[in-house]
């Protein structure tokens, strides 16, 4: 019933009731959503902060041990190693694909049309579609000691230097991050390239008029105009850096000693391997507290000024 | 007359009834369909293969069958045995964790009745378990082994010809002498996997074998009270490992490297030595036929005594399995048929063990299959067995093995500060 069929029957509603029938409308359409949310998302989170606090193999009979599980992961040095790891793995995850997504849409702002664009953006998108156990057991063959990585460098005359890169203490972590990196340039490339698209070509032409640079002109009009891109791409890179697990799991296994063991895998772990699901959940929740840690400002700085 | 048959049928109803209770007779599947739940290791072959056979002598019993990687089995074995179908026959990678939450079938009953108890006591020992899941290796018997496996050295003879091996090495001193000369001559003269979980352990607790009382390792496995795997022996025998790592005598390259990469160079020739278990036997019979051999570890003086690892590949049955009886006969049958014993030979490559009576499979002369046959006697014979020191807890092998080893290879660790961080895991372990 409409508010002038209302008028019309000579019932008039008052607009608080107006408005009580839109919040109603409004609950219907949230609570539906709400549920599933709740049911797959807080009353696991729930759930897994509540085991934190216990000892327990998931079968038996368990025992309340307070906050001593996260006493365990936020004072035993392995742990700690394991989460600088995962922080490690940030500059690789984040700063090259960012870096070289900014490159690239720079350099091929003004070929966006044509096929030389669609089939750049296309090749640099390839591996995003790409399983990242499918990228992390070919990378793991071409990172072996007898790989094409070490063929290369041996035609190169660099033979010298051919190692089993996953295995070698200094560089597998480097080694899981540049994967990583290749994986993630995909989606970073094809956000900015999507959203330079977006950007004025006007201020371009103008800049160049005013006798910018080029690099004036990333400074001044691609930077900023990218704000909101770079804001979603470092956000999605940083959480698959701290929360990263298939590759490193089919690369190096965390491997060589604890040296590319990342949080995620050692909550994997600790939970159905070695079955200490109290001590996997408190380091679980400590990883979801470092990740809402670090999201959050790169959220507000990157939030478009109002 | 009619009375004779009325007293005949009585006499059937009571045999009948007598059976069906199960009071006087051994259990069996019975007459009618039986379906076996079964959860079995991907990539052995054998338990599917005594299945089969199985199957084709008592054709009211199939096979209803799951497989999992080892790593997977591990880590399902608790909420599969905890669920509302348990396996009535399943691989166990450990099982002191499993008779804690009591999850697995006591077998007691069974040895009983099935005559299990008067095997060799070793034979059995691995899968005893004490009340409440530690120590094992005393207790209660909760698992069975298909077969017995076996581990030493396995040898290209090609490349032992190159290096003047005529014959097996009788001291750890003669050994070290030929992977020196293998060395020297530019043949790898070890080839090992080392990720994502080590392969180092063999050789290690072989040497460890050589150097030391196996029995004092098992107490260490079994978990007995104030074991210590941080011995003056097993530190002679890590700085040996550690010697090995630094003279060249493993791969570069190891960390990188995981089993499946290792057999294919052992296989194409890349090397001398490969430490393993007799479970390579037959496909190192098909892929390397005539050109490979074996021998156990060589102690550390002559005269020794042998030592190896030696496991069972173990199944056990689920504490709330429907066919826990047709599982159990199931498992008697591996140990006394005697073409399942040819199974176990011919596909496992393993002692099928069982009654000390019953002869070993024929096998071919001059196999390899054949000198790992023969290699379990020499440790039956020297009481040198040891069950395997990565299953000494559920997490030792991942937490404290591996890296500790890994980074011994990456020359950033030595085998006194290995062993002490080993020791120490394993208490930590022990007190959560």
């Amino acid at each position: 019933m409409s508010l002038a069929d209302s008028q019309r029957s000579g019932v008039v509603r008052s607009p608080t009731s107006v408005r009580g029938r839109a919040a109603l409308v409004a609950w219907a359409f949230i609570v539906p959503a709400f549920i599933f949310y709740a049911t797959f998302v807080l009353v696991p989170i729930g759930m897994s902060i509540y085991y934190s606090l216990l000892r327990w193999d998931g079968i038996g009979k368990a025992q309340f041990k307070g906050l001593s599980n996260y006493l365990v992961v936020l004072s035993e040095s392995d742990f700690l190693q394991i989460l600088a790891n995962a922080f490690q793995l940030v500059v690789y995850f984040t700063v090259i694909p960012v870096a070289i997504g900014l490159g690239v849409a720079s350099a091929i702002r003004n070929h966006l049309g044509g096929r030389f664009g669609a089939t750049a953006r296309t090749i640099l998108f390839i591996p995003q579609v790409i399983p990242l156990v499918a990228a992390g057991i070919a990378w793991s063959w071409m990172l072996a000691s007898d790989g094409v990585v070490n063929q290369a460098l041996s035609l190169l005359g660099l033979g010298s230097i051919t190692r089993g890169w996953l295995g070698d203490f200094d560089f597998a972590l480097p080694a899981v991050g540049l994967i990583g990196a290749w994986v993630l340039l995909g989606l970073c490339t094809m956000l900015l390239v999507t959203g330079i698209a977006r950007i004025d070509p006007s201020l371009y032409e103008a800049a160049r008029i005013d006798g910018a640079s080029a690099w004036d002109e990333f400074r001044w009009i691609t930077l900023p105009g990218l704000r909101q891109e770079i804001g979603v791409c470092v956000t999605v890179t940083v959480i698959a850096a701290l929360a990263s697990f298939d590759i490193v799991y089919i690369a190096t296994g965390g491997g060589p000693g604890i040296q590319t063991t990342v949080p995620g895998l050692e909550i994997y772990r600790l939970a159905f391997a070695h079955r200490q699901v109290g001590l996997a959940s408190a380091l679980a929740v400590v990883l979801m507290l470092l990740v809402i840690l670090c999201v959050l400002p790169i959220q507000w700085l990157t939030r478009q000024p109002k | 007359m009619k009375a004779k048959y009325v007293v005949q049928a009585s006499v059937l109803a009571i045999v009948a009834g007598v059976a069906s209770t199960g009071a006087y007779a051994a259990p069996s599947c019975g007459a009618n369909p039986v379906v076996l739940n079964s959860y079995f290791e991907t990539g052995f072959p054998l338990p599917t293969e005594l299945s089969k056979e199985f199957t084709k002598q008592f054709p009211n019993v199939t096979f209803n069958i799951k497989e999992d990687l080892f790593q997977t089995l591990m880590e399902n074995s608790p909420r599969v045995l905890a669920g509302d179908n348990p396996p009535d026959l399943i691989r166990l990678p450990s099982i002191s964790d499993l008779v804690k939450d009591g999850l697995l079938k006591n077998l007691d009953s069974y040895a009983t009745a099935f005559g299990w108890d008067k095997y060799p006591p070793a034979q059995l020992g691995q899968n005893r378990v004490a009340d409440g899941g530690s120590p094992r290796g005393e207790g209660s018997l909760y698992a069975m082994g298909l077969n017995y496996s076996m581990t030493g050295i396995f040898y290209n003879k090609a490349l032992a010809a190159k290096v003047g091996m005529t014959k097996p090495p009788e001291t750890v001193a003669e050994f070290e002498d030929l992977m020196a000369k293998a060395k020297a001559a530019s043949i790898p003269p070890i080839i090992i996997w080392n990720k994502p979980v080590v392969g180092l352990t063999f050789p290690l607790q072989n040497l460890m074998g050589s150097y030391g009382d196996p029995g004092a390792v098992n107490d260490w496995i079994f978990q007995r009270k104030d074991a210590n795997i941080n011995t003056p022996s097993n530190l002679t025998a890590s700085q040996h490992l550690e010697q090995w790592i630094k003279s060249g005598y493993f791969q570069d390259d190891i960390n990188s490297v995981d089993y499946a990469t290792a057999m294919s160079r052992f296989i194409g020739g890349q090397g001398l030595f490969l430490f393993d278990g007799d479970w390579e036997s037959g496909n190192f019979d098909k892929q390397m036929a005539g050109n490979v051999g074996f021998f156990l570890m060589p102690p550390g003086t002559a005269g020794g005594k042998h030592a190896a690892m030696s496991a069972p590949l173990t199944y056990g049955i689920g504490a709330n399995a429907k066919n826990a009886d047709c599982a159990a006969f199931f498992l008697n049958w591996v140990a006394t048929n005697e073409e399942a014993r040819k199974i176990d030979v011919a596909v496992g490559g393993s002692n099928p063990g069982g009654p000390v009576d019953l002869p070993l499979p024929a096998v071919t002369p001059g196999s390899v299959t054949e000198q790992t046959l023969n290699a379990g006697t020499t440790i039956a014979k020297d009481n040198g067995a040891m069950d395997f020191i990565a299953n000494a807890t559920g997490a030792i092998y991942a937490e404290a093995w591996t890296p500790t080893l890994q980074k011994m290879v990456g020359g950033r660790e030595d085998s006194a500060t290995m062993l002490k961080e080993v020791q120490d895991e394993y208490v930590k372990e022990l007190s959560r």
